[in-house]
């Protein structure tokens, strides 16, 4: 079905579907707003998927309902075999502000959602393993610094160690660099990268940028708005892993040019 | 012209740094202690003239001479634990507990409003019409309900603070963002949970300032109670001074009183520095 870049699969064995959406829709009952129809996808273990759209598209109700912070008015959303019908521990959350708690040390801030499920002995054991992810992410020494001495990147790869903490089987990403400037956007999006791929993560990104998309993704799902659906899932055939260089191939570039085609068109209607 | 001539660079300029002329005006550059001084001398030395020309009857202001005489003999009377010292351990006391029972009652509402639906719908509007009444105008039924005694005076002054602080807090429980809520919904957090370790916290810089509010409030709602309800503190020393016509005593005791008020806003103060230490409040236009 993807025409220009029509990127087939590659020989690799497909692995385990982790979160499966099968024909879901949303409609808000109060304005009868069709804010999604009809959506389906299947992330599978390892994999990193992003959705793309203008805005309106649906995208974050899509997301608000992966997370289990809303339900799906029709359809069936499953994770690991069990049917999201809340937040759950396995999800992992990031949003476009670092939202780290100005009273709460680096550290303190990142073993939180144990504390929240576990209590506070639990949260002493993580300790140990926060102290991991912060070296993981190249935050070693900032332990015990608290948020306002943070720059934003730091701030942000903080929030990374905090949604890592519980073990999430997916990663659910909400323009998580969208705030930083672009150098740093960049840099980060390779750490992010480095990290899905140490972790063997399951990674769900809502972006605007395209260039982030194709250079992050396996897949790229396309959406266009009234109602928000699905309009292709683009592969991402770029070998891993993925270097900044690779954004001025011929490839990249292609794959780029098609999606932004899809979307001007979009935009027409 | 001059100044474009100035601005071209010059061959025989080389070498030398960019210097900034800092355009601070006259009255900004002047250091805060000179400035305090200077504001002390212009109040007091117009106070003397005033009073040296006899533009007004010694009896409605007096000298500052006399006035600090006064304040000396208060304060040795206070230092040496005479009678007025004792009423001034009544009216801190009065202070004190009244201040105590304003943050426990209006935290408590605080929370009940800020935080249930069935405060915001039910509680609140009788506390805005409350909070929009005289106050000081309840005072002579809290002393037909609790007496003379100094539990009317305690009563008045929390009755006044108790409203800021509750103000303070429900809009510090609203204060907390979007990302944050949305944050402690993903990670399964009980309504409790969010109340105490996200909401609370995240409006304590508000909660802070009703109770500097309050902290106000309070002094004045001891002393008015005081002044209509009787009792043996400063506000009746006040009062009897008057009476007799004793200008400079009526100055001193107020002075004297505004540095108790002094203490328990700065107590409220240094309190907010070591507990919101990551808020900074901004207070002046050149901080």
């Amino acid at each position: 079905m993807n025409t220009a870049v029509a990127l087939d699969k590659t020989g690799s064995p497909l692995s385990e579907p982790v979160y499966e959406l099968s024909n879901v829709s949303k409609t808000y009952a109060r304005n009868l707003v069709v804010a999604l129809e009809d959506v389906s996808l299947t992330l599978r273990k390892g994999s990193f998927t992003s959705v793309i759209g203008s805005s309106g598209c649906g995208k974050s109700t899509l997301l608000k309902i992966m997370a289990g912070l809303i339900p799906p008015s029709q359809g069936r959303v499953t994770l690991q075999g069990q049917p999201v019908t809340g937040t759950r521990r396995d999800i992992g959350m990031m949003f476009q502000q670092a939202t780290l708690f100005p009273w709460k040390t680096a550290v303190e801030n990142i073993v939180l959602p144990i504390e929240i499920r576990d209590g506070k002995a639990a949260a002493t054991k993580a300790l140990g393993k926060a102290h991991e992810l912060l070296e993981i992410v190249g935050l070693k020494g900032f332990e015990d610094v608290y948020p306002n001495e943070l720059s934003g990147g730091m701030a942000q790869r903080a929030s990374i160690c905090r949604m890592l903490i519980t073990e999430p089987a997916v990663l659910l990403l909400d323009e998580p660099f969208s705030a930083l400037d672009e150098l740093s956007r960049d840099m980060m999006n390779m750490e992010l990268q480095r990290i899905c791929r140490e972790q063997d993560a399951t990674a769900f990104l809502v972006t605007h940028s395209i260039q982030e998309a194709v250079i992050l993704s396996d897949e790229i799902v396309v959406m266009k708005p009234r109602p928000g659906r699905v309009a292709e899932v683009v592969k991402v055939d770029l070998p891993r892993p993925r270097t900044l260089d690779m954004m001025t191939t011929p490839k990249f570039g292609e794959i780029v040019d098609y999606i932004r085609g899809m979307l001007d068109k979009g935009e027409d209607l | 012209m001059s100044d474009v001539a100035s601005n071209t660079p010059l061959a025989n300029q080389d070498g030398e740094d960019t210097v900034w002329v800092q355009e601070l005006s006259l009255i900004d550059s002047v250091p805060r202690s000179i400035a305090m001084i200077f504001v002390f001398v212009v109040f007091v030395g117009t106070w003397q003239l005033v009073t040296a020309l006899e533009m007004v009857s010694p009896i409605i202001l007096p000298t500052p001479w006399e006035t600090l005489m006064d304040m000396l003999f208060v304060g040795k009377n206070l230092l040496t634990g005479g009678y007025m010292l004792g009423a001034l351990w009544i009216t801190i006391q009065e202070v004190i507990l009244g201040f105590a029972l304003a943050i426990a009652i209006g935290f408590s509402l605080g929370i009940l409003v800020g935080e249930t639906a069935f405060g915001e719908k039910a509680v609140m509007p009788y506390l805005v019409a409350i909070d929009t009444m005289p106050k000081v105008a309840f005072a002579p039924l809290f002393v037909a309900w609790l007496g003379f005694g100094i539990e009317s005076k305690v009563a008045l002054a929390a009755f006044i603070a108790t409203f800021p602080i509750v103000v303070g807090t429900a809009a510090g429980l609203h204060s907390a963002d979007e990302n944050a809520r949305m944050l402690f919904k993903t990670m399964g957090a009980t309504r409790l949970q969010t109340l105490f370790k996200m909401k609370l916290p995240s409006g304590l810089p508000q909660i802070f300032t009703g109770l500097k509010i309050g902290a106000v409030g309070v002094m004045a709602g001891a002393i008015t109670g005081e002044f209509l309800g009787g009792g043996k503190g400063f506000g009746e020393l006040i009062r009897v001074a008057a009476s007799q016509l004793n200008t400079p005593r009526v100055f001193s005791l107020i002075l004297y009183l505004s540095l108790v008020g002094l203490v328990v806003y700065l107590l409220v103060m240094y309190a907010q520095r070591k507990i919101v230490f990551w808020h900074e409040e901004r207070v002046g236009a050149h901080d």
